[in-house]
């Protein structure tokens, strides 16, 4: 009997503003301890909350981006739980009218079976909401006490929150990686995840096809895919296992630990908080009229899923090329300068090289595409030089590492300085055709019996003859010709 | 509807009060007073109303995104009962 997974993601995306989402301090990564933490922050007696604008912005154009609802009237609610980190004992969040309502996002699932295609999926999105994240504790032994830092007491988040729409880690990765690519390409996080700026917590259930959806655990504080990934395959090979032992499920919060690959409970229902929410009464309704709405979706960028569907109707490339060249509006915009260059009929081939060999190298140096060494006009100019047929695509890829080491302005200039011409003239080819025949009688003598593996090797020393200057399909032509003519 | 000593005890427990079994008879009642008035606000029919979020009609007025705040540890942490290498120091959190 098989088993259904059952996964949502909740996933705290830190917003792009410069001060705090209630207050006026920086909300700078890296600054000395506290020195960020205003009397706000620090819930001193009297202080009160001021919501930031650009915060609010931030939740339209991420309602925006996945098309949901942005409510006109959202209210902000208190969550109370004690913990050092949190001095107001309360968390300022949204609970009952959150910000952002629905929508929904549309991944792209490799299989990572090999011979299977990527599938698409939609993922709905229940909610979206502001709310400030809470400061850290240093568990460092402090003679026996613990420090705390407050400077992220404050720091806006949006806390994006699915539907229980994915059935398996892979999914839950797409779904993640879609959605830090998104918030990215909206300007409203920097997605750095090893700082924390984007992480997700996975409700995980099991259940057998048809019956009613299985208790959930949920683990918490994912801030990598590979963890992601790692995390719920664990909880779900755990959870069908005890269930198929005769065990049943608590809901529980879990930890995942990545030097073991395990998940542990953290707290379970029993102990559960009792976050008493209530509306704040420190601040007031908020309210977003249409014509902030307007102005704000006039100033979007092309989404990309809109970008996605004009890159395969205009340009002609497969789902999956589409993707790729979307993951991050820099590439998109690297792409698309080099098609202004190349002209749409190398599409393809812009598409190939940008997806091949520039990220490969880009990989390998560890760099992003903004700082790459070879330009999307250089390479579009490589690019035309393969298409006319002036090098073989063997040889663009020595002109391509003679771009990113420096070695010339442009294409043309090191096919030049390198004398890269590929040799068109047949005569010249034919020349060192003979001379290739002479010299290996033994192949010659073996394609005569029939042997069109001796083929391939003559082709092989004629290549190398004009070092790699000649076209293959041409020099195996004229070879045929005069093997058998 | 009425509070038992037990729920008394639960939400003390999530408040992090300490109250005394004395405290907790005394305060089942007074709260069993709060709940009696409630009570009675709700036999009004609101069905239909919206919910209320503040008991003004107006809404939040929002700031602009500067930093204005400066640096003000030294002050804030000459208050606190202990610091160190710039950390607010409490008793150990053990989770």
């Amino acid at each position: 009997m098989t088993w259904e997974i059952v996964i949502g993601l909740e996933t705290h995306a830190q917003l792009r503003t410069n001060s705090k989402i209630f207050s006026g301090a920086s909300i700078a990564f890296g600054a000395t301890p506290n020195v960020q933490a205003c009397a706000v922050d620090l819930a001193l007696p009297g202080v009160l909350p001021v919501l930031n604008k650009a915060a609010v912005e931030c939740a339209i154009r991420f309602g925006l981006a996945i098309g949901a609802e942005i409510a006109p009237r959202s209210v902000f609610a208190r969550k109370n739980y004690f913990y050092p980190d949190l001095p107001k004992g309360y968390q300022i969040s949204q609970f009952e009218l959150p910000v952002v309502k629905g929508g929904e996002l549309t991944i792209l699932v490799a299989t990572g079976k090999p011979g299977t295609q990527a599938y698409e999926k939609t993922v709905h999105l229940t909610r979206a909401h502001l709310e400030e994240d809470a400061g850290k504790s240093l568990h460092e032994d402090f003679h026996g006490k613990t420090g705390i830092d407050l400077n992220r007491a404050g720091t806006p988040l949006l806390e994006i929150v699915t539907e229980p729409d994915m059935c398996s880690a892979a999914e839950a990765v797409a779904y993640a990686k879609a959605l830090h690519a998104l918030v990215r390409w909206v300007g409203i996080c920097d997605g750095n995840m090893q700082e924390g700026s984007f992480r997700c917590d996975a409700n995980v259930s099991v259940r057998r096809p048809g019956e009613p959806l299985g208790t959930r655990r949920e683990i918490k504080n994912l801030n990598s895919f590979r963890f992601l990934q790692q995390a719920i395959e664990y909880e779900v090979k755990w959870q069908i296992e005890t269930l198929e032992d005769g065990g049943s499920i608590h809901q529980a919060t879990v930890l995942f630990d990545p030097a073991t690959g395990q998940t542990r409970s953290m707290r379970s229902k029993e102990d559960a908080q009792d976050y008493r929410y209530f509306p704040d009464p420190d601040l007031l309704p908020l309210e977003i009229a249409p014509t902030w709405i307007a102005s704000v979706k006039t100033a979007m960028p092309e989404l990309p899923g809109e970008m996605r569907a004009r890159f395969e109707r205009d340009y002609g490339l497969s789902a999956y090329d589409a993707v790729a060249l979307t993951a991050s509006r820099e590439i998109a915009q690297y792409f698309e300068d080099c098609l202004a260059a190349a002209g749409k009929a190398n599409s393809k081939t812009c598409a190939n090289w940008i997806m091949g060999d520039l990220a490969a190298r880009l990989n390998k140096d560890g760099r992003e595409i903004g700082e790459a060494p070879v330009s999307a006009t250089q390479l579009a100019g490589l690019v035309l030089r393969i298409a006319d047929n002036t090098i073989s695509n063997k040889l663009g890829k020595d002109v391509f590492d003679a771009l990113w080491n420096g070695e010339g302005s442009n294409a043309d200039a090191v096919i030049e300085a390198k004398g890269l011409k590929q040799i068109t003239d047949s005569g010249a080819i034919e020349k060192l055709i003979d001379e290739v025949l002479a010299a290996n009688p033994k192949s010659v003598e073996e394609f005569r019996a029939g042997k069109e593996k001796a083929f391939n090797a003559l082709v092989g020393q004629a290549m190398k003859a004009t070092k790699g200057k000649a076209n293959p399909q041409q020099v195996n032509e004229l070879l045929r010709k005069k093997l058998t003519g | 509807m009425s509070i038992n000593l037990e729920q008394v005890g639960r939400i003390a427990r999530l408040a992090n009060i300490e109250i005394s079994p004395a405290e907790a008879a005394q305060t089942s009642e007074v709260l069993n007073g709060i709940l009696g008035l409630i009570e009675q606000l709700q036999s009004i029919d609101t069905a239909g109303i919206e919910p209320m979020a503040h008991a003004q009609e107006v809404f939040q007025r929002l700031r602009e995104d500067c930093v204005t705040e400066r640096d003000q540890r030294a002050a804030f942490q000459a208050v606190a009962p202990e610091t160190e290498a710039g950390l607010y120091l409490v008793p150990r959190v053990i989770e």
